[in-house]
């Protein structure tokens, strides 16, 4: 399947990446490229097998509903780019 | 003396117990050996004061286990408290994390000494070391006389040169697709990655989580196992680490493979495979049959399968883990222009933040699990991943012990020589290794020859799911048998 440049720029947008109008051609390319490799799925027969979701035989392990780790604010903002007055700060969202 | 950082674990540990050799001695033997070593760009954050303060309370402790005073590079993937840790990307430049991976805190309350981080393809996305935010990473091996520099292979590029080079006596690495056994067959180490789910994930970086895990890469098969279980064990905050007991690896290593069952898969024997590939892998199997062991031809029919399903899964699972990178809570935010609200920051961030070859595969992701699509790439593939898994789970009822391959399609190559090609031709660096993470098994290269230029090649044994110390002894076996001693002429 060919991708068009249109469908690069919405795939750009739903990742949340910034690609400049300019290179949208190359990037239709090598998504082109990418999934004309990955289509050679279609030739598998899969009827009746079930998408895998855990690797091993293990279901995923619960624990008790409680609080276990916590009250740590220093440590969580000390790798914040903008942290301002005990919170993550943020361009205005709402107007 | 500067041969102390060519020492093993093994003899490491035993000369340290001896009371031959301090921590502080074999520390300050890699630190020195680190600081000539720059043309290498294996280490990328050294931590020579922690190191020496780690050497002294290791050789103050006088009941140290296997690791105690044991001089290691640790990947940048891992987060280490206080210790730059940006899995090679500049979107976490400057992140210096407020807590130790499992991993790391397992090994240094064992009392191993952190020498620091080591380079590695940006968020473990290559099989070259090219994507770093740090520069290339340089094998210590060359093709004769040729100066032109080689890759050490990806994504565990700098824990592999390190160990090579002997800048460390071993080095941490993580395995997505074969991020631990391609690299070390480049630069002729081993490495292995252990079960799904045998090594915690906590506090590793994470790329794709139903794929990565961590494993050691060393000197030699003792080393992998000395450390491996050091690594290893249940942990309460990865919710996919196993509750079963770790085994003494070690003890393992007996040698004796005689009457186990060896599998020849005949779609390994890809085309144009190379006339040394083939005798290398040729040769390993009449090792492993002089050492006792009965040779089987097997078929794993979906193995053509396994680069593509993994090229729809890994994207998939890395488009998802990496949406955490927004420029809020850590690491990288672009500088914002009048007007620009949240979702600009989004955008510039991570456009700045992210190389390029990360951008493509987050992007892929994004595509493949975007709406309408979903089915056709991503159940799909998962689909092909259970028809993978059964292929082995059939050879291994079927009485097959290891499996043996070639651990790469072909010896090192240099650096920029793949700058043209196709991301699919890069991708092809993993055909022989990316099954073992589709499957969840242990997998392990070993060095095994040389090819005509003089490099080092590798052959790898793909084991049962949690048999790490049966996988272990047969590589054992295949280890004293290839006799690998060649080492990299110094050059840096």
């Amino acid at each position: 399947m060919s991708i068009d440049i249109q469908t690069a720029r919405r795939v750009a947008k739903l990742a949340r990446i910034a690609v400049p109008e300019a290179d949208l051609p190359e990037l239709a390319k090598e998504f082109s490229a990418m999934l004309g490799f990955i289509e050679q799925l279609n030739e598998v027969d899969v009827e009746g097998i079930e998408p895998m979701t855990s690797v091993t035989r293990q279901r995923l392990k619960r624990r008790t509903d409680v609080v276990t780790d916590g009250g740590q604010p220093v440590e969580i903002l000390a790798n914040a780019p903008d942290a301002r007055e005990g919170f993550f700060a943020v361009p205005k969202v709402v107007e | 003396m500067s041969d102390l950082s060519k020492m093993k674990i093994s003899e490491a540990r035993d000369a340290l117990k001896k009371g031959d050799v301090t921590s502080v001695e074999l520390t300050q033997a890699c630190l020195s050996e680190i600081e000539k070593a720059g043309a290498l760009n294996a280490f990328v954050h050294k931590s020579p004061e922690l190191a020496m303060d780690m050497a002294r309370a290791a050789d103050a402790n006088k009941d140290g286990g296997d690791m105690n005073g044991i001089p290691l590079g640790i990947k940048d993937l891992f987060c280490t408290k206080g210790v730059p840790s940006q899995a090679a990307s500049g979107i976490l430049a400057g992140f210096k994390p407020e807590y130790e991976s499992t991993v790391t805190s397992q090994l240094f309350a064992g009392g191993a000494v952190m020498l620091g981080k080591l380079n590695m393809d940006e968020f473990a996305m290559g099989s070259s070391n090219e994507t770093s935010v740090y520069g290339n990473a340089v094998n210590p091996w060359k093709r004769g006389n040729d100066k032109a520099e080689l890759t050490p292979g990806g994504s565990s590029g700098g824990s592999a040169s390190a160990v090579a080079a002997d800048l460390c006596l071993a080095a941490t690495g993580t395995d997505t697709g074969g991020s631990i056994r391609q690299p070390a067959a480049f630069v002729g180490i081993t490495g292995i990655k252990p079960t799904y789910g045998r090594v915690s994930r906590w506090g590793i970086v994470a790329f794709a989580s139903s794929l990565d895990q961590a494993g050691p890469m060393t000197k030699d098969v003792r080393d992998a196992a000395i450390m491996l279980r050091a690594m290893s064990g249940h942990d309460p905050k990865d919710s996919t680490s196993a509750d079963l007991a770790v085994p003494d690896f070690e003890a393992a290593l007996t040698g004796d493979i005689r009457g186990k069952v060896i599998g020849i898969p005949k779609e390994y024997r890809m085309d144009g495979m190379s006339g040394e590939i083939e005798k290398l892998w040729a040769d390993g199997t009449a090792m492993l049959k002089d050492a006792g062991a009965e040779i089987r031809d097997i078929t794993l029919p979906h193995t053509k399968y396994a680069l593509p399903a993994y090229y729809v899964i890994a994207p998939a699972e890395a488009s998802s883990n990496l949406a955490r990178y927004d420029g809020v809570r850590f690491g990288h935010r672009a500088k914002l222009d009048a007007g620009d609200g949240i979702t600009e920051m989004y955008e510039k961030t991570r456009a700045e933040g992210f190389g390029s070859e990360v951008k493509r595969r987050v992007m892929i992701g994004t595509y493949v699990l975007s709406a309408g699509f979903y089915d056709a790439y991503y159940n799909r593939a998962r689909k092909v991943r259970a028809l993978i898994k059964r292929d082995f789970e059939n050879v291994f009822a079927d009485g097959i012990d290891a499996i043996l391959t070639p651990a790469t399609p072909s010896a090192a190559f240099g650096l920029g020589e793949m700058a043209d090609a196709d991301p699919v031709q890069m991708y092809l660096n993993d055909v022989f290794t990316v099954t073992v993470n589709l499957a969840g098994l242990p997998g392990i290269a070993v060095p095994a020859g040389l090819d005509r230029n003089g490099l080092p090649l590798g052959l790898q044994l793909i084991g049962r799911p949690w048999e790490e110390g049966d996988l272990l002894n047969t590589a054992y076996s295949l280890e004293r048998a290839a006799q690998f001693v060649a080492k990299p002429n110094r050059w840096w």
